[in-house]
């Protein structure tokens, strides 16, 4: 028979409740998915109501607020809290984001927070992001030139040829994009993901880069590349406002061009 | 111990502790030359906090205007108030160029000028000509160049198919009886294991201890891990006193905004819309060093001129710049203004307020990178086997006070000291000397006790309470009674320490942990900062004492070296050594001191 429940010990149930002090009169609901690697129980959301008037304007102020002050167990991911560093990611209302960079006032109502979808998950917020990094690696994301450097100078490159990295090169490996895209989730073992093909173009598009040739025959595979449907999804999530999918999209230009 | 761990042994030539700009460069270095090298690091390379520096490395290309890098020495020991070693700024100074180029080469994307050059802008402190005007040293990549700098390492160390061991936490250094180091343990948060590297030599690349403040420019994770480790090994920090201040912190985040928007042609204003830093600096204005920045701004301030409700802040004007330059070269904290202040910068006026930013203190190391052992004696002796650089080091390049843009420099020059000097002394084919089964007892016993700490305290009660004594008692202006009251206050917190209470008992994942551990070496910085500062009886780059304005070379023309000892409630030894008043060669020669203006 044919089974298409998922897992019993997949189903996430309803975990514990904290309520704000009796004096709180801007409360607001947060409710997050915990997953406690130890224990063998099923994952759960806990509920945790927090007076907005003593909180930071943003999501990940929230967490640490729970973090200090309620529940010294609720882990996460945060380092610079400016959305430079990628380290806080996660599903924060129905989207992938940044909690540094999510203010609570966007959400209406109750503030759901999973982590990265469709990652193993190793402890409540926290996913395992090996494979996109070995992915990362996999592409050999470093200039790759034969010509000899000068001796005492930069290598020259225009404005205009400069100009072809900008919204390639500012991607903090957040992995939110590639996180939120229906062709990563089914075949993440094979086809690279928004984030890794935005670094991949990120090398075709360097004037400085001699190894065009060489990159595009690597991404030319019916899953590494080609597993990505326009759907947008990339575009749409990412936190620092870059469009990977038109990356991906100038890659398979490239491929056709070359070929034609 | 309530529990044997499981503990898993390695073999390196080198080990890391670190994976940002020095810790990268360092690995690099070492990978390089041969040498089997394991980088640890407590979150993925790329999100360490080199990532966050905005404005720019500098180095005197000369591509903009004419420069060279004896004015940037120049400059550099002005800025440090001659507390700096000279030597090391020689060093640094004269590699700057050669050190840009070779970023250039690994790929980094740096901004470009017309003719297709790195791009150069003005930044604080740095001059042409002996301080004569400002000058464009500061090579950027638009104001996103940690960002730039960081995984252009990464992608370097990718290529060299370094060994990293990431979202470890490094607990303890093991030391031989005999003071050399030979290794670290670890624990590797996914796994839960205790890792033991037994190494020929022990690279610190841990960065900073901004989280040591209540409001501060710095990640969470700037939490002084390696001051903690050499405090717990015997070893003494140096100049810890010395805390910079960035003159445009976002009031009420303390998001930085970086100094290149003031190189770009922005300005201060007070709540009567004055530029007063043409009062405080008359040549250079609002490009003065960050010290002398950050002091008119609270000067300000406390005279009753500070904008907003409470005259709490200071406005940073960049709207007069138009959209164009703002979204080319200032891309990022036009965003972040936006976000985390709500003002269109386009428009209108940023608010900002100094917030502590940098240490120019930390382990003490020579130029080459080995971590010092002073004594009376000998005050430049080592500790064999064990180097440090980056922000967690003091070479001293920075001494009192570090210029902009002259941290990026450090983390790569200096790495890559690290990185040769490890691969003179170090031998790949020599075989490695055993470890004790004992050693690294000591640093899991540390580990067991907080992992089932039961106190009363939870560990963000005592951190916060840290920070605020930290903030209110060591901040941009210093007194006699401040200090002395904050070193008893904060004598106050850290003995509260054992009573600390941790809720996660896991050794998966368990941040609750994670930031106990961190607590402690937090704790042994800031305890160095405030009795280093108490004991500092004159005013110097980013010491400001109310109670001693001036200078004083006689009696202060030289580094504290603070012991701190956590088994003794924190309790901090002082003693000082010489700032070493020569050059590292005969093509330039010592810069004398002398009064400081801009």
């Amino acid at each position: 028979m044919v089974e298409f429940n998922l897992p019993a010990n997949s189903v996430v149930k309803e975990g514990k409740s904290f309520s704000a002090p009796a004096d709180a009169k801007n409360t607001r609901s947060f409710k997050i998915y915990r997953f406690d690697p130890d224990s063998g129980d099923n994952p759960r959301t806990d509920t945790y109501d927090i007076d907005l008037d003593k909180c930071g304007p943003m999501v990940l102020d929230a967490l640490i607020k729970i973090k200090n002050e309620i529940d010294a167990t609720l882990t996460f991911r945060r380092s610079c809290r400016e959305g430079i560093c990628g380290s806080c990611a996660m599903n924060i209302d129905g989207r992938n984001t940044l909690a540094c960079l999510k203010p609570i006032d966007d959400i209406k109502g109750e503030v759901k927070i999973y982590p990265l979808p469709h990652m193993p998950v190793v402890k409540d917020l926290v996913p395992d992001l090996s494979q996109p990094y070995a992915q990362l690696a996999s592409i050999e994301p470093w200039l790759k030139a034969d010509s000899p450097t000068p001796p005492d100078g930069e290598r020259l490159q225009s404005r205009e040829e400069r100009a072809q990295l900008d919204g390639l090169w500012e991607c903090i490996l957040c992995f939110s994009c590639s996180t939120a895209c229906p062709s990563y989730w089914w075949n993440s073992d094979r086809f690279l993901g928004p984030a890794v093909l935005l670094q991949a173009y990120r090398w075709l598009a360097d004037s400085r880069d001699e190894y065009t040739g060489e990159r595009l025959d690597a991404l030319e595979d019916p899953f590494r590349l080609y597993r990505c449907h326009t759907i947008m999804n990339c575009t749409n999530t990412c936190p620092k406002g870059l469009n990977p999918s038109l990356a991906i999209t100038e890659i398979k230009k490239m491929i056709a061009e070359r070929r034609a | 111990m309530s529990e044997s761990y499981k503990i898993i042994d390695h073999n390196y030539d080198v080990v890391v502790m670190g994976a940002g700009g020095a810790g990268l460069r360092a690995t690099l270095g070492t990978v390089e030359a041969g040498l089997k090298t394991a980088c640890i690091t407590k979150v993925f390379p790329t999100r360490s906090h080199t990532v966050a520096a905005q404005g720019g490395i500098g180095a005197s290309l000369g591509n903009m205007s004419e420069d060279h890098w004896q004015w940037h020495m120049y400059d550099t020991v002005k800025g440090s108030d001659w507390l700096g070693d000279q030597d090391a700024i020689e060093y640094m100074c004269r590699n700057a160029v050669p050190a840009v180029h070779e970023l250039e080469h690994y790929g980094m994307p740096f901004s470009r000028t017309e003719d297709g050059k790195i791009y150069q802008r003005p930044f604080g402190g740095h001059t042409r000509d002996h301080g004569k005007a400002p000058v464009e040293r500061a090579c950027a990549a638009a104001d996103r160049t940690g960002h730039a700098m960081l995984h252009t390492l990464y992608q370097q160390c990718l290529k060299h198919k370094a060994e990293f061991f990431v979202e470890y936490i490094a607990l303890d250094l093991i030391m031989d009886d005999d003071g050399t180091c030979r290794g670290l343990v670890a624990w590797d948060l996914d796994s839960g294991e205790m890792h033991r590297f037994n190494a020929k030599m022990v690279i610190l690349a841990s960065g900073g201890y901004g989280r040591a403040f209540f409001s501060c420019t710095s990640a969470h994770t700037c939490t002084g891990d390696g001051h903690g480790m050499v405090a717990r090994a015997g070893l003494g920090l140096q100049d810890m006193e010395f805390v910079q201040f960035h003159p445009t912190g976002i009031y009420g985040s303390g998001c930085l905004i970086t100094e290149g928007a003031r190189g770009e042609g922005g300005y201060l204003t007070n709540s009567e819309g004055e530029r007063f830093m043409e009062r405080y600096a008359p040549t250079v204005k609002d490009l003065a060093s960050r010290d002398v920045v950050s002091r008119g701004m609270s000067q300000e301030i406390r005279d009753g001129r500070g904008v907003g409700e409470h005259g709490e802040y200071i406005h940073l004007h960049l709207e007069h710049l138009g959209s164009e330059v703002l979204w080319e070269r200032l891309p990022g904290i036009t965003e972040t203004a936006k976000i985390f202040a709500g003002v269109d910068a386009t428009k209108e006026p940023i608010p900002v307020l100094p917030t502590v930013h940098y240490n120019m203190g930390g382990i003490p190391t020579n130029y080459k990178g080995e971590v010092l052992r002073p004594t009376a004696k000998d005050p430049n002796a080592i500790v064999k086997g064990l180097m440090a650089a980056g922000e967690a080091a003091c070479v001293s390049v920075h001494g009192a006070n570090r210029l902009g843009t002259n941290s990026l420099l450090d983390l790569v020059v200096f790495g890559r000291a690290c990185g040769m000097h490890a691969a003179e002394v170090v031998d790949p084919k020599s075989s490695f000397k055993e470890l004790k089964t004992t050693d690294g007892d000591e640093a899991i016993a540390r580990f067991d006790r907080l992992r089932w700490a039961k106190g009363s305290r939870p560990t963000a009660d005592i951190r916060l309470e840290m920070q605020r004594v930290m903030q209110g008692n060591c901040g941009v202006f210093r007194t006699a009674e401040i200090l002395k009251e904050g070193k008893d206050k904060l004598s106050e917190t850290a003995k509260t320490l054992p009573d600390v209470g941790v809720s996660d008992r896991s050794l998966i994942w368990n941040s609750d942990l994670v930031e106990t551990l961190e607590l402690e070496n937090l704790m042994t910085c800031a305890a160095a900062t405030m009795n280093s500062a108490e004991a500092r009886h004159e005013s110097r780059g980013a010491h400001a004492h109310e109670d001693y304005p001036k200078r004083d070379d006689e009696t202060w023309m030289k580094h504290t070296i603070a012991k701190v000892d956590d088994a003794k409630g924190y309790a901090v030894d002082l003693t000082y050594r010489p700032v070493n008043n020569f050059t590292l060669t005969d093509e330039v020669s010592y810069i004398e001191p002398k009064e400081r203006v801009y």
